[in-house]
Formats: C-alpha cells, structure tokens, sequence
C-alpha cells in the first residue's frame, strides 16, 4: 500500500471511531441517518454517482488481478529462472533441398554443448516435439511426441500419477519406455491399467513407465511461445527418440509430405539466480547470434521474467487509467451531492436559524452538514461496494456453471476481488464527502441566524 | 432584585444599497430579575431588532449591553452561542419547532448544544416539562400532528430546558386565536411568579396586559417605559415543579 491510501484509510478509521464513541458523533450520525431517511429517494439518486463509481473501481479492479493472476500463473509454469530456446522454422525457405522436401534448421546439439558451458546455467533440458500417431490395440491416439530427459520433471514440476518419469538409464540405454499425458492416456487405456502396458509409437513398442497428472496449458501470449496442451503428450528418453526416429522426422501437413531435420526443437534452460537471468539470456543470445553457427534466424529466446516486468508495467498502467476514471466519476458522484446538499441548506435555512438561536456554534451546523454529506457518500461508498463484490462473486459462480459456459469468451479472465480496492474505494468516496459537503456546510453555518429563522 | 440586563445608549444601523437604515436610536434600558416586561409600539419602531439584540442573535453597532453582569457587544460569534444556549431562551411567532424531532426531543435541542450528555436523567427533565405545559400524553408526537396552541406549549417548554435567565418572546401568541392565547399568557404568567424573567414582544394592549411592566417604542427610540398591574390570575392547581425551571443550588 502507498502512503496515499494509508492515509485514506486511516482518517477513515479515526473518523469511524469519533462517530461511533463520542457523544457528538454518535448524535451527528443518528441526525445525518435520520434526514436521508426522511428524503430515501432523493438521498438514493444523490448517492448514484458515488455508487456507480466505487463498483466500477472495484469490478474493474478485480479484472485487472484476474487477468494479472492469469499471467503470472503462465509465468510461474514457464519459471521464472528459465529461459527457453525454440527452434523457429526460417520463412524464407531458400535453403531448403526442394528435391528431398527436407528442411534443416534451429537448435543443434553443438549449441548444446555451448551452453553447457556457461557457468551460471545450472540445468539444461533439451527436448525434440513432434507429432506421432500413438497406437494401443486398436484405439489411436494423435499425440506429441517429447523426447527429453529425467531432468524435464523438474523444470516443469511434474506431479505423477502412477509410476516414474523417464531416469537417467533410460536415456543412456535407450530404453522403449514413455510416460503418458493424462488426456494420452485416457483415450489409449479407457478400460485397462495403463502403466505397465505397452504403446506402439512408429514402428516400435514401448512401455508405459509413468503417468502424468492432469497439466494446466501455458496460454500463447508471448511472442513465439505457441499455447501448449501437456495432456496429449508422451514422453519418451531423448536418445531413444535419436535412435528409434533417427535425426530426420517426417511429417504428413496438408496432404504434402514434408519433412524436416531439427536436433531439437526446445532446450529450456535453468539459471541459478533470477538476478542473473537476464544477463545469461544475453549471453545465450549472443552465442546464438554467431552467423557462423546460425545464418538465419531459426531460433526464438523466451525469457518468462520479461513477461513478468511487462505485467507490471501493464498493472501499473491499469491502475493510472483506474486512478483517473474512478476520479472522474466521484468527482462528478461529488458534484450531484454537493448539488443536492446546497439545495437542502437552502431548504433547512430556517432549521439552521432555530438551532444558531437555541445556541449552535457555527462549528455545530458545519458539522451537521458535513457529516451528512460524509454519510451519504459513505453509504454510497458501501452500497457501491457491495455492488461491486457481489457482482465480482456472481461473475465467478455463473462462469463456473458449465451451462453458462457460451456467455463468456475463451480465456477471459475471471474477477478476482482486490481487498484494497475496497479499503480505497470506500475511504476515498467519505474523502469526496468531505470536499463536496464542506461548502454548502460552511454556507449553512455563516447564514445570518435572523435572517434564517425568517426564512419561510 | 439583581439586574438581568442593561443597555446603554444602544444603536442599531443597517445599510441597505447604500441608504442607512437606523433601527435602533440610543435605546437605554435595565430589566431585573423578576421583571415581565411587554414591548409594543407601531410596526417598524424597531420591537424585533431590540428582542434580536437582546437574544444576542444580533451585535448593536454601538452602545453597550451587559447581560448577567457580562459584556455580550464585543463578543466573538462563538460566545454568543455560548450566552445563548447558557442564558437565554426563545419563544417564537412561528413556533420555530423542528418537524422532523419529537416533542421531547423539540425540548432536547438546546442541551445538545451547550453540549450536556443526553442520558436519563436529561430525558425525564424534558419530559417533566412537557408535563408541565400540558403535553405530557403527546411525548412522541411531531410538530404536525399538533395545534399551534401546542406547538407554542412545546417551545415554551423547550425554552424552559436549559434553565435560563431571561426568556424572550417575539409576539408569541401572534398565530393563536383569543382561547389559545389567554392559555398561554397564563403560563408564562405562572412562570414569571415562580421568578422567571420576561420580555415579551406584542401588538396587543390585552397581552400586554399580563405584564408587570410596559416599554413603548416608536421610531428606534423608547416613548414610555411604565409599570403594570396584571390582572390577578387563578393559580389554582399544582404548583410548578421548582426543580425543573430553576439551578440546584
Ligand atoms: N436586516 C435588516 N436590514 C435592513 N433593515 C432592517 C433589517 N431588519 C430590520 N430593518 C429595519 O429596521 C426597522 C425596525 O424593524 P423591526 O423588525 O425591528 O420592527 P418591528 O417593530 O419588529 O415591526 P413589526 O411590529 O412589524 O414586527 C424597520 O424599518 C426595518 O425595515
Ligand atoms: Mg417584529
């Protein structure tokens, strides 16, 4: 919290406790409640402004943490400390051997070894994804093949369900064994135990050594970072996949047989401080950067902690266009009331002339007005808030409703409430209350007192 | 008897767009304890400007007045207040009760703002008033659902509260019909002879009649200034409740 909204909220607590424990709050409260009470309707559509404006402050609030939430949940998958290389089909596909329809490009197990190298790198992971029909009996499944090694548990926190991820030995014997995503494995094995069994995956047989839980996609939102669905892979060791598939993978894309020849399409790398992942990022691009090593640009970098300063960056400019909007309509909030208030000053001018003869002090009839205002923007404030925290919460069952699944686009954010949202919001529509009422108060008390009790 | 007020050479100007209007004109006058003084005199001779003054709701722009032995001309907007609420209480024409209190909390008001504690005790002082004036079956009632002779009972009584020095009237049977009045004019009647000080505003020679003591003014100036022998009143029935009008010793 910055010093502004300390501030808000804790005169709103001094002022809170004031009227609840002192004599002349407590009566000045029950006098402000009472007169609202006596013009509802009037007081209603005074306070509409207020109301209208601390919703809106709080939903729109609460949509800015949801989508905020969304992103650095993605980001967290993605790790923070991680940077990820992809190998990025070229567009201009000059060099390809038209002849043999074979593309070469991206990552290389030379760079490979390169970036082992770098000191700061605690953890390479190199993968090779590609489509391939996976087959049990007769049921097929289209799955992504992802050759790696046991070390890709650890990069993406992979929780299993049964068995084991691929170990060391299996990488270094070739061993036939996979580990099968969750969605893989249901439409394989819908009847029978899965691990233990065995899945045709080419032309050869492995073994189901491990099953995955069910895994959050990644949304596609950065750059060349591709939405990924994790439930339809399966795993298998990377020098399996070198042995069994070869180097050259072919693959069936519109009819046309094309094929391509990749090392690997990812490596994610793991830095060992997140203060170092930015200037290992520039290293690992530099490398990459070598004409020699990559005349064209076939490789992509994604470094998750950018997507992280670009949140806030985006955060901090919702909260200014919030800051301004939610000013914008509680000052026009605060100008229907200190509208309202001038006419009932004018209204209760005789009110004012008994009391000043009956011996209220001009500070007694500022108060008296003031808090009146104050009250009113005050329960203004909470009727807003209430508005705006129940829609957050309705919005958030009816999209957990399947049936009212049609209602919303794909991956809009849900509202998540923003606690101090509320304390602002509701602090910040008294603070109106005090601005807009401390005029036609003041007007009320420096009212002749003769002149006012002839007042009709 | 000890001097309520005095006023000396009292002058009261107001200057209208740019043509001076001279109310008051060197108006001298010592009311005491006790006293029940009528003010009449032709329309525009300056009765209200006088009452307004003396109610310290208005400063004289020159001249001197001491109420209970304290200069109230110099004073700040604030300790007027105070001397209000202390010293002094009104009884309007027009009633002045605030619609939207009851009739005990009509007779609260002027406590709240010489800021005693509203408790019990505070509460059965209000109500043994509202007794006192006849009103003690309508505690709960509003200003509307009563007659203008209530009405006037309640400010009566309301004026009563804060046990003042001095009470003024400005006209305070003007709305009231012949009946209505006479009741009135009885209780502060009663009231004076219990010791309570008076002065009162009116057109009416019968009202004035009630007083102990006629002040005319004519043209911002005192004409006459003569004592009065009311007519005996029937104080028959129970004796005021002292302890509710005067300071406990
Ligand atoms: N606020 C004011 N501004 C200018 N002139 C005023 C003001 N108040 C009173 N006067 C003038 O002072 C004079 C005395 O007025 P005041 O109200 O005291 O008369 P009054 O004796 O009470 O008359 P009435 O019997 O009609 O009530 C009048 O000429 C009036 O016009
Ligand atoms: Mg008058």
């Amino acid at each position: 919290m910055d010093i502004f909204s300390i501030t808000l909220v804790s005169s709103l607590v001094i002022l809170l406790v004031f009227l609840a424990t002192t004599d002349k709050g407590r009566r000045g409260l029950q006098l402000a409640l009472r007169s609202l009470w006596l013009h509802k309707l009037r007081s209603f559509l005074s306070m509409l402004g207020i109301i209208i404006g601390t919703s809106a402050v709080i939903i729109l609030m609460a949509f800015g943490e949801g989508s905020e939430r969304d992103v650095l949940e993605d980001i967290k998958r993605l790790g923070t400390t991680n940077i990820i290389i992809r190998s990025v089909k070229p567009t201009d596909d000059a060099n390809t051997n038209r002849r043999q329809m074979v593309a070469t490009y991206g990552l290389t197990y030379q760079d490979l070894e390169i970036l082992k190298t770098i000191p700061s790198i605690t953890r390479l992971v190199p993968m090779r994804i590609f489509p391939q029909e996976t087959r049990r009996g007769a049921r097929a499944h289209n799955s992504r093949v992802v050759a790696t090694v046991p070390r890709y548990a650890e990069v993406n926190e992979l929780t299993l369900l049964d068995g084991r991820f691929i170990v060391e030995e299996d990488d270094e014997r070739m061993n036939n064994v996979c580990v099968l995503g969750l969605e893989t494995a249901k439409t394989l094995f819908p009847f029978e135990e899965a691990l233990g069994s065995s899945v045709k995956l080419g032309e050869f047989v492995y073994v189901v050594v491990g099953l995955l839980a069910e895994r959050m996609p990644t949304g596609g939102t950065g750059g060349s970072q591709a939405a990924e669905d994790f439930n339809q892979d399966i795993y298998i060791p990377l020098q399996t996949a070198r042995g069994r598939f070869g180097e050259r993978i072919t693959m069936r894309a519109a009819g046309s047989r094309s094929a391509e020849k990749v090392d690997m399409h990812q490596i994610t790398v793991t830095i060992e401080d997140v203060d170092k992942v930015r200037p290992t990022g520039e290293i690992v691009r530099a490398i990459l950067s070598d004409p020699e090593r990559h005349p064209r640009q076939d490789w992509a970098l994604t470094v998750p902690l950018d997507r992280l300063e670009l949140v806030e960056r985006t955060k901090a400019n919702i909260r200014q266009s919030l800051g301004i909007y939610a000013s914008i309509s509680l000052l026009v909030g605060g100008i229907g009331i200190m509208n309202v208030m001038l006419a009932t000053v004018t209204e209760r001018t005789r009110e004012v002339g008994i009391r000043r003869a009956l011996g209220a002090r001009r500070s007694d009839i500022t108060f008296q007005f003031l808090i009146e205002t104050m009250v009113q923007t005050g329960i203004g404030g909470l009727l807003g808030v209430g508005f705006g925290v129940s829609y957050v919460f309705a919005h958030a069952a009816l999209k957990a409703l399947p049936m009212a699944a049609m209602l919303f686009q794909d991956g809009s954010p849900s509202p998540i409430l923003h606690l101090p949202s509320i304390t602002w919001s509701l602090s910040t529509a008294v603070g109106v209350g005090v601005i807009f009422g401390i005029y036609p108060a003041l007007r009320a008390a420096y009212m002749d007192p003769i002149e006012a009790l002839r007042h009709v | 008897m000890p001097e309520v007020l005095r006023i000396e050479n009292l002058h009261k100007r107001y200057s209208v767009e740019s043509t001076a209007v001279h109310a008051l004109k060197g108006v001298n006058l010592v009311v005491h304890q006790g006293d029940f003084v009528a003010l009449m005199g032709p329309s525009g001779s300056g009765k209200s400007t006088l009452l307004n003054v003396l109610g310290c709701l208005d400063r004289p722009t020159e001249g001197s007045y001491h109420l209970g032995g304290e200069d109230v001309s110099k004073m700040t907007d604030d300790q007027l207040s105070s001397i209000r609420s202390r010293y002094l209480g009104f009884i309007f024409q027009q009633y002045n009760l605030l619609p939207q209190y009851t009739v005990v909390e009509n007779i609260e008001i002027p406590l709240i703002y010489q800021g005693v504690r509203l408790n019990a005790d505070s509460r059965d002082r209000c109500i043994g008033l509202a007794e006192l004036v006849g009103l003690g079956q309508r505690l709960d009632h509003r200003p509307m659902q009563l007659s203008g002779g209530q009405q006037q009972r309640v400010a009566i009584a309301r004026s009563l509260v804060n046990r003042p020095q001095l009470i003024l009237a400005d006209e305070p049977t003007g709305n009231l019909d012949t009946k209505t009045s006479h009741e009135i004019m009885v209780m502060l009647s009663r009231l004076n002879a219990s010791g309570k000080t008076i002065v009162m505003v009116t057109h009416e020679n019968d009202i004035a009649s009630w007083s102990r003591r006629i002040v005319r003014m004519r043209d911002g100036e005192v004409e006459s200034d003569l004592p009065n022998t009311p007519e005996p009143i029937d104080f028959s029935g129970p004796p005021l409740p002292m302890h509710l009008l005067e300071e406990a010793a």
